[in-house]
């Protein structure tokens, strides 16, 4: 074997594990998936499986007695790690004790901490949000946070102890994709944990521009479980978080004024 | 006795545990949990934990969401 060859199967197996790390837990997938907004459950397991995605949300509300099939039998069956969150909560305690309940329900001590200031914008309220993080880590919680696209409140997340920062792209289910870049990219440069785009994903382009920014994930539910082809959609984020990833490491070329021809000038012929 | 379950008043017998009422809400045999009062029932303590007159119970589970 030359020594290219085996540079090349080193490359190889280096972008094979290429895995994101979250509390200490590997997950080939970049997508994490939420659940809400599927029009049944056979389209959410349909879209989940296209996804390719290991770590699906849920949330915690009253039992049902009308509720038909169980969103955690479907991803019992796919093999899909279970991710709770707290969404609906408006306070620090509503919060932790949601959380509890989940850890209970769930045997996970994994917790996407949601703490919304109002129900017209569904924006992270900032003060409860850290206290929930606080109160939540001590308790021994691994915490992902909802967070705005602020990057003071991301570091002091992580400084909390929360095992990921979760920046918005814009508010939760707009579609408007990611409107602040440059916070994303100042969250991206100072932080040591994972950063993962969650919220505002409206199509693969906006997937794909979060992972070039240099997010280490992207979570998203409303663009595909509300999509006209939800599997199709599902499939569509998979390969755009793989193409903006690759693309990142790759490195893109610096943005010019005019042409730069990528042909050679030389040797043009009939002059 | 009346006891308060997931929003809606109940009435249940004088002798009534969590888990004999968290039986008449659901059958999951997992994926359940249980707040009286707003402090969490571990599911070892719901068969000796005894609810009172005009107490809440909330029994949850995963739905979809997020």
């Amino acid at each position: 074997m030359s020594a290219r060859t085996k540079d090349r199967a080193g490359e190889r197996s280096e972008a094979m594990s290429d895995e994101l790390v979250i509390g200490g837990e590997s997950f080939e997938s970049r997508l994490i998936m939420g659940t809400g907004g599927a029009p049944s459950m056979a389209a959410l397991d349909e879209a989940l499986v296209a996804s390719g995605t290991e770590l699906t949300t849920v949330a915690m509300r009253r039992v049902s007695p009308t509720a038909h099939g169980s969103v955690l039998d479907v991803l019992r069956r796919r093999g899909i790690r279970v991710l709770p969150n707290t969404a609906g909560c408006f306070t620090a305690g509503e919060a932790v004790l949601t959380a509890k309940l989940a850890r209970e329900a769930l045997e996970t001590n994994w917790i996407k901490l949601e703490v919304i200031a109002d129900e017209r914008t569904l924006l992270p309220d900032p003060v409860e949000l850290l206290t929930a993080a606080e109160q939540l880590v001590a308790d021994g919680f691994v915490v992902l946070p909802y967070t705005n696209d602020d990057p003071v409140l991301a570091r002091r997340l992580e400084q909390a102890g929360c095992a990921a920062v979760m920046p918005l792209g814009s508010p939760i289910g707009s579609g408007l994709g990611i409107r602040n870049q440059h916070n994303i990219e100042l969250i991206v440069e100072q932080a040591a944990v994972p950063v993962v785009l969650d919220a505002g994903i409206g199509t693969a382009s906006d997937a794909a521009l979060a992972m070039e920014l240099g997010c280490d994930a992207v979570l998203l539910a409303t663009a595909v479980t509300r999509a006209r082809n939800p599997a199709q959609m599902a499939a569509a984020m998979r390969h755009a978080v793989v193409a903006g990833r690759l693309a990142k490491a790759a490195g893109r070329i610096p943005k010019r004024r005019y042409a730069q021809a990528s042909s050679p000038w030389e040797g043009i012929g009939g002059g | 006795m009346q006891v308060i379950v997931n929003g809606e008043p109940r009435e249940v017998p004088d002798d009534a545990t969590v888990e004999s009422i968290v039986e008449t809400v659901t059958r999951a045999p997992s994926g359940v949990a249980v707040a009286l009062n707003g402090v969490i029932v571990r599911r070892g303590d719901w068969a000796t934990t005894a609810p009172r007159e005009a107490d809440r119970l909330e029994v949850l589970t995963a739905v979809q969401g997020g």
